[in-house]
């Protein structure tokens, strides 16, 4: 047992990290406490796979202080490794190495490792055991891929695209298994394009861009922005909302963004919604596909990490 | 839908046993190696089309007993095709692969990594000296028995200074690159680098140049070992050069992608 157990999982501040005169990563800060979920989301080439190999030893920062279990993942990596498992882009394994042989080697270097048959009959790739490394699908080189991160019990993990190339039952099942990481108490980074995944899974999202921060928060926070929502309502076209502004709370805006397509935006809560349908039996319309949502997820990441396509 | 009971993956880290780490990755990349039909093709059938070939068909003037004078050769062959040519390859790949880079992951040690590589190659030439000394022994083969010894001696060295100049090579330049640079070193070092012809035969400064190449000086040392029965030192010593020196190099210079 340690003394003094660390406040984080893993802690970066000012992390900086350059590729010739590319700079990945560009004073760069997070904070994963234990037993939590985090999620790294960002464009292409924003810095997230440089950020997490930083975090595994994988590279030395140009500058700023990593520490992974309140070790340096370098300087300590001897310490640290046996206590933090990784799932590298790509995976990893000999091309012609067999999956259940791959899994063993892995296992084999953990004091207590988590059962291989099991494991792999869990990711579903018990009539692949004995296949090259070569001839799985993508999706199964990921699954075996998973396997090998997290066969050595860690502490945390860190899984740099996990569902990359996986079919949606094999994502759900990816969905599940870090779920159970974290109720016990395993520490999981990720990196993700997928909104839904980070909006499911993460207790924390950090949106990053240019290699900086850009937002951070549950998705809740990032989603919510406050009592900010959206009612959207179809109707016939042409209603004079002048009438219905008057009778609006102050913040709250109405408009006809399309011919019978009606949008209230600002805080709505019951009271609004009740106004808005009382105006429209006023009308004497029927408002229908009421429907009140957040903004979600992705309209924020486009919002601040704009809609052009990267390279 | 799978549902996983409670503490499935509860932590309890830890590292496994050393000697279990390094063992289990050095049967795995032996398997490996054996099962890969190129690697057997290289490390295997060539050398014992060399040996049988040269053997039984008069094509090169060969001293007689014409298996004491090939077998040497063939063993040094060998040797330089398992620990350099194919270990850089495969180290080249496993690269691409991420290989490396899944097991610098793990617990096990950095220095594993390549020791547990020449462990493996270690085992591979154990397999080559097996059925090459029984093919040998069928064609009549009759080494000097007190020069066993200082062949095997040799036979280390060799596979330390071609398994370090193969780790130099595969574990730098991209994956093509190796496999064309290693074919081609190959060739070379069987043709003019004392391979199939003594130093002797090769002309002027070549010969000279070859002699202080880990392949002619390891084909020359069997040479003098299993046909004359002697310990060659001088060879000996050129070995264990090229392998700090490369060993020394590839540690500073190994990549793990």
């Amino acid at each position: 047992m340690t003394l003094r157990a660390p406040s984080a999982a893993v802690e970066v501040r000012g992390l900086i990290r350059s590729f010739g005169t590319v700079r990945a990563v560009d004073g760069l800060d997070l904070r994963m406490p234990p037993s939590t979920v985090l999620a790294l989301l960002g464009p292409n080439g924003a810095g997230k796979t440089t950020t997490v190999e930083v975090c595994e030893g994988f590279l030395r920062p140009d500058a700023g202080v990593v520490r992974v279990l309140g070790l340096d993942p370098i300087a300590d990596s001897a310490a640290l490794r046996p206590r933090v498992g990784v799932m590298p882009q790509g995976g990893g394994a000999y091309p012609g190495v067999r999956a259940a042989e791959m899994l063993g080697l892995v296992a084999v270097c953990a004091a207590r490792p988590l059962d291989v048959g099991w494991l792999l009959d869990v990711l579903g790739l018990t009539s692949v055991a004995r296949v090259p490394y070569k001839r799985l699908s993508g999706g199964q080189q990921q699954r075996l891929a998973l396997a090998c991160a997290l066969v050595g019990r860690p502490e945390v993990a860190f899984l740099d695209e996990p569902t990359a190339g996986m079919d949606p039952q094999a994502r759900r099942l990816v969905w599940d298994i870090i779920s159970r990481l974290r109720a016990d108490g395993v520490s999981v980074l990720f990196t993700t394009h997928l909104m839904e995944e980070a909006e499911a899974l993460a207790d924390q999202v950090v949106i990053i861009d240019h290699g900086r921060v850009v937002a951070q928060g549950s998705p809740a926070e990032l989603t919510s922005d406050g009592t900010e929502r959206q009612m959207r309502f179809a109707a016939r076209a042409g209603l004079d909302l002048g009438t219905l502004c008057a009778t609006l709370p102050a913040g709250c805006r109405a408009s006809e963004p399309r011919p019978g397509g009606y949008l209230v935006e600002g805080s709505i809560d019951p009271q609004v919604v009740a106004t808005v349908t009382a105006w429209c039996a006023q009308q004497g319309v029927f408002a229908e596909d009421l429907r009140v949502s957040r903004r979600s997820l992705e309209d924020v990441f486009l919002e601040l990490t704009g809609r052009e396509l990267r390279p | 839908m799978t549902s996983f009971s409670p503490g499935t993956f509860a932590p309890a880290p830890g590292r496994g046993r050393l000697s279990r780490m390094l063992l289990t990755q050095a049967r795995t990349e032996f398997v490996l190696t054996l099962r890969n039909g190129e690697q057997v093709l290289l490390t295997l059938l060539i050398p014992l089309g060399i040996l049988v070939g040269f053997t039984l068909l008069n094509v090169v003037p060969v001293p007689s007993p014409r298996v004491d004078n090939v077998t040497p050769r063939v063993l040094a062959l060998a040797v330089m095709s398992t620990a350099f040519t194919g270990q850089a390859i495969a180290l080249g790949f496993d690269r691409r692969y991420g290989v490396l880079k899944r097991l610098a992951a793990t617990a096990l040690p950095r220095w594993s990594l390549v020791a547990g590589r020449m462990l493996a190659v270690l085992g591979v030439v154990v397999v080559q000296l097996v059925v090459l000394g029984v093919v040998a022994i069928a064609l009549s083969w009759h080494p000097r028995l007190v020069g066993l010894a200082p062949a095997a001696l040799l036979i280390l060295a060799g596979t330390a200074a071609f398994g370090a100049l193969g780790v130099l090579l595969g574990g730098t330049l991209r994956a093509e690159v190796v496999l064309a640079v290693a074919n081609m070193v190959w060739l070379l070092l069987v043709v003019a680098g004392g391979i199939v012809l003594s130093v002797h035969a090769l002309p002027g400064p070549l010969s000279t140049i070859a002699a202080a190449l880990p392949s002619g000086a390891l084909a020359e040392g069997l040479h003098t070992a299993l046909v004359q029965g002697s310990t060659p030192w001088s060879a000996l010593g050129v070995l264990l050069a090229w392998a700090a020196c490369a060993g020394l190099l590839a540690a500073r210079t190994l990549r793990l992608s």
